[in-house]
């Protein structure tokens, strides 16, 4: 039984799944939008302000939103005895876990890309910046995408999961805010930010090569 | 190679270990640790620049050091839990947890009582004191996590999981804070320049760092002990144990 | 602690139920004999070897279809079966036809959450068509069933064993699988 076969019989019944529960992607889509709305009505409509804010801003919406649909990644199997079957049958969890990180990217991540552009109205953003903004998003959305995975995985079986998720999972998210969002700031000043995104690139990899195994191990026990 | 410790990992003769340990460890821990902070507290000259409120740093020092030092027993621990699935070593990540957590919170209340006369704050966003606190969140997360299940079990499991995560992740954190530190000069400098410090304070801040070592060893033995009679009630060597203490009580 | 002092033993060819009143432990027994989870005392032998050396063998020969259904409720029949095809390594098959002998004709690619819980079961229960699986291990396997569902799956069940495979069953109900013994063994509600 190969990885990759279970890889990409997860994987197409998850895109089947994201396009049946629109809920799923458009969602988080949305809080996103409402969080950036929710800063200039908090702080005040000043132009000056909200641009320097902005870089955390969107990176804090970006994190907050991934979140939010975090908790139900693996629930619907583990509540429906798919998770115990995959385990019983000592099935590759591995192919499976990656199926469920990259749709999961799919489903809050890539939206989230592409609605960048949007931000330059919101927030009154600069084209430079707007580049910094998507750099950084693509490198960072599918590390948030691994991180809360994991979060999710370790939470499954537990009581009040939603909230434990994110008391274990933000501060793993704080170094790639604090790399992201100085990227875009710097970008802000027309400086250059290669430094961060090659961080960012590092931290991605690393999460890329470790997350994997962990989320197997989560699975497994929470199942057991 | 690690094939002499085996007996150690079954519950009842790391029960008998730990109890030598202890009796050894908390007596020894509470001489040091009321040496130390006597000494440092009451009887170091006053620093020329800081004057009197710089002594706190002989509780501040080696509180921020050992929360750092307990975490890396903890993933430790975590570490043979996962990979030689180990009971006891379950057990032991939530007995050390609360230590290090505590630790933290010394370190940052006794950093805050610091702030106070030296930056005019009790707060400063400063990068050991925001790694400090990161490291906090850290610690919750892992005790949150692991009283979470309805069974026991899986708890002790996933909070091995994070310890073993949040170990990875310490190194990356501290660094991107500093990093973020430096980018972010509020208005006050708060440049900390590490002054060399005069051996007369340096005495009494070392004997601080093994005090807050021993007792960290004294209570991991203390909690550890408890952990492994809540976890095997039931066999018949506990309720022995418990009827002979009980027996002495009387 | 559930139960203690326990003593199974299963052989190709056999069926053995656990039986017992609810609570009693039935469920949790199956979860430690397929792995799932371990015991506190004691261990799991398959052909001699323990479980946590056999695991890998052990899954491969072994078909556990558990209280949960296993069925994703927003996929159809069909998409569920050829998700498990794929990992589970199934045997391919004409699953229109299968989902048919197991009663389904018609609901094969409605989604599952419009089917009822009997139906829900028998689209589970349709991988024991397909499972080269020697060792079954089976929690409540008719509960919700009609009675044509019933006799394919004792039908089902008598070839299997007739085959040299094993089939281990719970049930609080009495089982009648035709031209074979079903061993029954008791767990007793421990206070």
């Amino acid at each position: 039984m190969s990885h990759v076969v279970i890889f990409r019989a997860t994987l197409r019944r998850e895109l089947k799944l994201l396009a049946r529960q629109k809920a799923d992607w458009v969602n988080p889509l949305l809080f996103f939008i409402i969080i950036l709305t929710l800063f200039p009505l908090g702080v005040g409509a000043k132009p000056n302000l909200l641009r320097e804010i902005a870089p955390g801003v969107i990176w804090i919406a970006a994190l907050l939103s991934v979140l939010l649909g975090a908790e139900r990644q693996f629930r619907q199997d583990y509540r429906d005895g798919v998770l115990e079957q995959l385990v019983a049958a000592r099935a590759p969890l591995l192919g499976y876990s990656l199926a469920k990180i990259t749709a999961g990217w799919l489903g809050s991540g890539l939206p989230l890309i592409l609605v960048s552009p949007l931000l330059i109205l919101f927030l009154g953003l600069s084209t430079d910046a707007l580049l910094a903004v998507v750099l950084t998003l693509l490198l960072g959305t599918p590390l948030l995408s691994l991180l809360s995975a994991l979060g999710a995985a370790l939470t499954l079986s537990a009581d009040k999961g939603g909230i434990l998720l994110a008391l274990v999972i933000l501060p793993l998210y704080i170094p790639l805010l604090i790399f992201a969002s100085s990227a875009v700031e710097q970008a802000s000043f027309g400086l250059g930010y290669q430094a961060q995104l090659a961080v960012l690139a590092a931290m991605l990899c690393v999460a890329l090569a470790l997350v994997p195994i962990a989320v197997q191990k989560a699975l497994k026990l929470n199942v057991g | 190679m690690f094939k002499w410790l085996d007996p150690y990992a079954k519950p009842q003769v790391l029960f008998a270990t730990l109890l030598w340990w202890q009796r050894g460890l908390m007596p020894l821990a509470i001489v040091v640790l009321v040496i130390g902070t006597i000494w440092g507290l009451g009887f170091t000259p006053a620093d020329y620049q800081q004057g009197d409120s710089y002594r706190i740093i002989h509780v501040h020092v080696p509180a921020a050091i050992w929360s750092m030092g307990v975490y890396a027993w903890m993933a430790i621990a975590a570490f043979i839990a996962l990979v030689w699935q180990v009971k006891t070593a379950q057990w032991a990540i939530g007995a050390i947890a609360p230590i290090g957590a505590v630790y933290t919170f010394i370190a940052l209340f006794t950093g805050a009582a610091w702030g106070k006369p030296m930056w005019g704050t009790w707060w400063v966003w400063d990068a050991r004191l925001t790694s400090e606190l990161i490291l906090l969140f850290l610690y919750l997360g892992v005790m949150a996590l692991q009283n979470a299940f309805a069974d026991r079990q899986t708890g002790d499991k996933a909070s091995a999981v994070l310890a073993v995560v949040g170990v990875v992740n310490l190194p990356i954190i501290h660094f991107s804070v500093e990093w973020w530190n430096t980018l972010h000069q509020g208005a006050t400098i708060t440049k900390f320049a590490k002054p060399s410090i005069d051996p007369s304070m340096l005495w009494p801040l070392l004997i601080c760092l093994l005090g807050f070592a021993l007792l960290f060893g004294a209570l991991t033995c203390l909690r550890l002990r408890t952990a492994i009679l809540q976890h095997e009630a039931h066999r018949p060597w506990v309720r022995q144990y418990v009827e002979e203490q009980q027996n002495a009580r009387v | 602690m559930l139960f203690e002092q326990l003593d199974l033993q299963l052989s190709a060819g056999e069926i053995l139920q656990i039986a017992g009143k609810n609570g009693a432990g039935k469920s949790s027994l199956l979860r430690i004999l397929t792995g799932l989870s371990e015991p506190e005392d004691g261990a799991v032998f398959y052909r001699n070897v323990t479980l946590s050396q056999s695991a890998d063998d052990y899954a491969d020969d072994l078909c556990f279809i558990g209280h949960l259904a296993g069925v994703q409720p927003q996929l159809t029949a069909l998409e569920n079966l050829s998700f498990w095809r794929a990992c589970f390594a199934l045997k391919p098959a004409d699953d229109w036809a299968l989902l048919a002998t197991v009663g389904l004709a018609g609901l094969e690619d409605i989604p599952c959450q419009q089917l009822s819980a009997g139906q829900q079961r028998r689209v589970s229960l349709a991988r024991l068509w397909l499972t080269p699986a020697k060792i079954w291990i089976l929690d409540e396997p008719f509960t919700a069933l009609d009675q044509s569902a019933i006799r394919a799956l004792t039908a089902l069940i008598a070839s299997h064993c007739s085959q040299g495979g094993a089939v281990l069953l719970t049930s609080h109900q009495a089982v009648d699988i035709p031209g074979y013994q079903v061993r029954q063994y008791m767990l007793e509600y421990r206070w």
